[in-house]
């Protein structure tokens, strides 16, 4: 075990240090994105611990230096330790219900000191840690319902805790934990429902659902007489045509019964249905001008007069790609999800390299959160996905987000360097 | 490893397609669609107008007639006033509680966020004492801007009023003028609009989501600076203005001087006139509607836009188209007995002239003349021909600039009224009149009908030997002194220069001897034709033309002083004052013993309707009862010439109003 000699010889003789320099790059583009959002021409200066750059600084900071503590830790440590961390960041979650401060009508934050702590945050982290933990256990196989059942209580059980709060954002991105199940052997189907169902939620309430219907029948019909051949394709197909005709029935009522007034004016506004553009509409009509103004190199640094002269909201939180395309126009876009893309792909290579089962599961919950951020995020900016309040990764202003990324991150970063010993949950 | 291996290659697939889904979503907004920059801008750029100075105008000795003075508007910014006294405001600017509630709630209407006008046009006095206490009164600022004003508040109708843009206004303009512009309304002010009021600057500036200003855009770049409007001298001599305005006071009727070398008129008096103060400020409103008001109708421009029968002022031009015809030579003499017989009717006449030629049938304004030679003339081709001969005689008349805009740079000028042969033809039935039937135009009665600008430009005609320049008011522009071409080309009135000298001796008799003797200017040769305008409704109105001196012609003039009588009483003297002032700029004592002050200080306004009219109307020295049939058919044109003496004064004044109204239409 020559290698597990060196590798205790040297903390950072393994890190993947490509991984560590997309992180540090984004990191300085958030941080210089929020300088711009929030620059005032009357305090120039880039270190002003008062405002959210300065702050945000302190984040930066402090965030590498727990991802120094997390890659000096041993391995062991986040697989022993998964499942108390889990039921801290339970009780955090139901804690917050009692005692946690409202901001934004979101019941999310524990006030620590100056700071405030978004237990919904952490809690991303834990549950993948949980759920990598779990799935990787000898015996665990996610198409018995056993299993499948319990892998689904461990994502549930959070999502239910941060939907009282209620923060729909945070909820959704559990979700994203569809590609993990998937990856470990869920049924495609579940990936093509899913994709059925968002496909078809929007196209009902953008059209009327008897011609959906109609649409719906004659193209399974269709594809039943094109796959004659095969029975059993042929009954999937035909029982996918009933539920969906099911739910587009269904969708109506959802839209009018269960969603709240300002998730369904926020998917109004999305699909066109209303135009109200001074009111709910607002956030996104100037976001997208913010972006849309930027053409192809952007105004230039500090240029941003959308961003500067505060007509986006949350500019340095969650509408912090509007500051990325005001600016930098369609070519800092494309370096930015460029670098995103970079670092996803180089997750799931992370993941898919990996010796234990749990490292690689680890790894594709990791690639599979941010992912889910990145894309519903900027996604809401340019006013493709309803406006849901998650933070841009890395990039968007905020402790408890950058925190919990890092420490999501640079414990795949730490399992990764480590990928040669052998290790094993029991 | 694990079975579901390949699963990766579906999840790597996801994530690429997903944020090339992303890119392609930006690609569109960012570079295809071009709407964002468009919003990004108009969210950000306020487009502050910067207002030009308004031109001012001078007189031909560069005397301001008219200039700017600076004013305060207060403005507010609803969403930043916060608790203030009040009633303390209230009394700085001098409003009340009432006004005040109604002018927030009008502010508050137009943009809780957005600045508009609270109070207009506060003095500088208010301003100083406001302005020192307007921290107080957060939310409140205040602007400046300028408005006109008038030193001498003297050639109100002349210089015309500046009003703001109506919705009409800002329509024709094609967006130019926005709500709360001026715009001239009438005379030089509404002529030379485009020149006066300059070029207004548009500064870029950029706001913020509250619209608080957070300095220019692009450094400035698309900034434009204001452009001051075009300094205009007009033609006016305040000093004739002012003692014409001095002499017209307290009766009704115009002043035209013009200088017949260039066609630069030199007076304009329009009386009764108003002090064109009153047309700025606050209480704007209210002076408004008290002009309006006044039976004597100031607001009427008179010396462009009142008609008059020209009577025997008329006898001139008259004879100066006999005698291109050939009908007449100055030795042609025609025996006046003291009446004239056409058809089986008679045109009086005031004197036994016996045996008249020209210059004494000028000189004693003989009807009997003028009608002998008028009836040659019509009946040149014979009876049958009349028609023809009229129409064509008309067209002469016409060439004079008689029953024709002259092309004045003013608005709503007048043409007078030549009448045609389908007038006629209407009236008698085709070919059933004759030079008899017409016979009063002879005499400048019966339809004829001139402006006191078209009367004083026939006198430069005269003066001119045969052509005049289209009368103007503005003899430059701007820095550079530019005249407009079309003030620079002769009007050739088709008389032969020969022909004049005969009728000028005439006219020169006028003053010597004849109707005019009284305003006899001692060492000036003045030549002048003395003219009674009949008048339905009262006493005529009193005609004088004329121009001095005699060689070399500095001054051509028309005056009318209505219900005065004859031309030689009232209207002869003030032309004699005017000519004297502008030649020697004094006025020395007449062999007459006439003073400006005796004729300043008459009061000759008709009376009102329900006043008992003070003298019994008398018929004018050269006028005919006879020729009465001919004005009574056209009342209303006589209601233009503001007779006032209607029985029903409030129908006289919508009508007059309207008549205003009318030529403001044709602009």
């Amino acid at each position: 075990m020559s290698n597990s000699s060196t590798n205790q010889r040297g903390f950072f003789f393994n890190v993947d240090w490509l991984t560590v320099l997309l992180y540090l790059t984004l990191c300085a583009i958030g941080w210089f994105n929020i300088h711009s959002a929030v620059f005032d021409p009357k305090h120039p200066g880039f270190v002003d611990f008062d405002t959210n750059y300065g702050k945000q600084f302190i984040f930066i900071m402090s965030s590498i230096i727990l991802a120094i503590v997390i890659l000096l830790l041993d391995n062991r440590f986040f697989i022993t330790f998964a499942s108390i961390f889990y039921i801290i960041t339970v009780i955090l979650l139901i804690a917050v219900l009692v005692v946690g401060r409202n901001v934004g009508g979101n019941q999310a934050w524990i006030p620590l000191g100056s700071f405030r702590l978004q237990p919904s945050e952490f809690a991303k982290v834990t549950t993948v840690l949980l759920l990598a933990r779990y799935l990787s256990g000898t015996n665990i196989r996610i198409t018995e319902p056993r299993s499948f059942f319990s892998a689904a209580a461990i994502i549930g059980l959070p999502m239910l805790l941060i939907m009282l709060q209620p923060d729909t954002g945070s909820t959704l991105v559990f979700c994203s934990l569809i590609f993990v199940l998937y990856r470990e052997g869920l049924s495609p189907y579940f990936l093509i429902i899913i994709g059925l169902m968002i496909v078809l939620f929007v196209l009902t309430l953008l059209y009327n659902q008897i011609y959906l219907v109609i649409g719906v029948v004659i193209l399974g019909l269709l594809i039943m007489w094109t796959l004659r051949r095969f029975r059993q394709v042929m009954f999937t197909v035909f029982i996918g045509m009933l539920i969906s005709v099911a739910f587009i029935f269904s969708v109506k009522y959802i839209y009018l019964h269960v969603l709240k007034q300002h998730q369904k004016e926020r998917i109004d506004i999305l699909l066109g249905l209303t135009t109200d553009l001074r009111k709910k509409g607002y956030n996104v009509n100037q976001s997208k001008i913010a972006i849309g103004s930027g053409k192809l190199w952007g105004k230039g640094y500090l240029q941003g007069t959308q961003t500067k002269y505060s007509f986006v909201p949350e500019q340095s939180t969650d509408f912090i790609f509007c500051t990325v395309g005001e600016e930098w126009g369609f070519a800092g876009s494309v370096v930015l999800i460029g670098l995103y893309l970079f670092l996803l792909l180089r997750l799931l290579m992370l993941a898919e390299r990996q010796r234990s089962p749990f490292s690689r599961i680890y790894g594709y919950g990791v690639a599979s959160v941010l992912f889910f951020h990145v894309i519903i995020n900027i996604g809401m900016t340019v006013g493709v996905v309803p406006v849901i309040g998650i933070p841009l990764p890395f990039i968007s202003y905020g402790g408890s987000s950058l925190w919990s990324f890092t420490i999501l991150l640079f414990i795949m970063i730490k399992l990764d360097s480590n990928r040669m010993g052998t290790i094993s949950p029991n | 490893m694990n079975s579901f291996f390949a699963r990766r290659y579906v999840i790597t697939g996801i994530f690429i397609i997903l944020c090339l889904t992303l890119l392609v979503r930006l690609f569109y907004m960012q570079i295809i669609d071009d709407k964002y920059l468009l919003a990004s801008n108009s969210n950000v750029i306020r487009k502050v107008i910067m207002y030009p100075a308004r031109g001012p105008i001078l007189d031909r000795n560069n005397k301001i007639l008219v200039q700017n003075e600076p004013v305060y508007d207060i403005i507010v910014t609803p969403r930043k006033v916060k608790e203030f006294d009040t009633l303390e405001f209230c009394k700085m600017i001098g409003i009340d509680k009432e006004g005040f509630d109604k002018r927030f709630a009008k502010a508050v209407k137009y943009s809780p966020y957005r600045s508009s006008i609270f109070e207009k046009q506060l003095p500088a006095r208010l301003w100083a004492s406001l302005s020192e206490r307007i921290y107080e009164f957060p939310g409140f600022d205040v602007q400046p801007r300028t408005i006109r004003t008038y030193p001498d508040s003297t050639a109100a109708q002349f210089l015309g009023y500046v009003g703001e843009v109506t919705d009409r206004d800002i329509e024709k303009s094609n967006g130019y003028y926005r709500p709360g512009d001026y715009i001239g309304r009438t005379g030089v002010e509404k002529a030379y609009e485009d020149l006066l009021r300059g070029q207004r600057g548009v500064l870029n500036q950029m706001v913020d989501s509250r619209n608080v200003p957070k300095g220019k855009f692009a450094n400035g770049a698309y900034d434009t600076v204001a452009v001051a409007g075009e300094r205009l001298q007009s033609s006016l001599d305040i000093r004739l203005q002012k003692l014409g305005e001095k002499l017209m006071k307290n009766k009704v009727g115009s002043i035209v001087a013009i200088e017949p070398s260039t066609g630069e008129i030199l007076a304009f008096v329009s009386s009764p006139t108003y002090d064109p103060n009153l047309m700025v400020g606050r209480e704007r409103g209210n002076n408004v509607a008290k002009l309006y008001d006044d039976p004597y109708n100031p607001l009427f421009i008179r010396p462009i836009q009142a008609y008059y029968p020209p009577g025997s002022s008329f006898k001139p031009l008259s004879a100066l188209i006999a005698l291109q015809q050939g009908i007449l030579t100055p030795q042609t003499t025609y025996f006046c007995a003291g009446g004239y017989w056409a058809g089986n009717h008679m045109v009086k006449c005031t004197h036994h002239h016996g045996t008249t030629d020209l210059t004494l049938g000028i000189a004693g304004s003989c009807n009997v003349y003028f009608c002998s030679v008028f009836d040659k003339l019509i009946n040149e081709h014979g009876g049958k021909q009349t028609e023809a001969t009229f129409t064509d005689w008309k067209a002469r008349v016409n060439q004079f600039g008689f029953g024709v805009k002259l092309g004045v740079d003013l608005p709503h000028e007048g043409r007078g009224n030549v009448p045609t042969a389908l007038h006629y033809d209407n009236i008698h039935g085709k070919n059933h009149w004759r030079a008899s039937t017409i016979i009063s135009l002879a005499i400048g009665q019966g339809e004829l009908e001139a402006t006191p600008l078209q009367l004083a430009n026939i006198e430069c005609t005269i003066a001119n030997h045969g052509y005049y320049y289209t009368p103007h008011l503005i003899r430059a522009i701007g820095d550079k002194n530019i005249v407009k071409k079309e003030f620079t080309s002769k009007h050739d009135v088709g008389i032969d220069p020969q022909y004049f000298e005969p009728v000028i001796e005439g006219m020169h008799q006028v003053v010597q001897v004849g109707t005019a003797r009284g305003s006899m200017i001692p060492g000036i040769d003045m030549c002048g034709k003395t003219g009674t305008a009949q008048n339905p409704h009262g006493k005529n109105h009193s005609l004088f033309v004329a121009f001095a001196p005699r060689i070399n012609p500095k001054i051509a003039i028309a005056v009318v002083v209505e219900n005065s009588g004859d031309g030689g009483t009232w209207a002869a003297p003030i032309a004699s004052f005017i000519v004297e002032k502008y030649l020697r700029d004094s006025i020395t004592t007449r062999p007459s013993g006439i003073t400006p002050e005796y004729y300043a200080n008459a009061n000759l306004l008709p009376p009102l309707p329900g006043q008992k009219p003070a003298v019994k109307p008398k018929v004018g020295a050269d006028s005919t009862k006879q020729q009465k049939g001919d004005t009574t058919n056209k009342p209303a044109v006589q209601v233009k010439a503001a007779s006032r003496k209607n029985k029903k004064d409030t129908l006289l004044r919508t009508l007059a109003a309207a008549q205003i109204k009318r030529k403001d239409d044709e602009q």
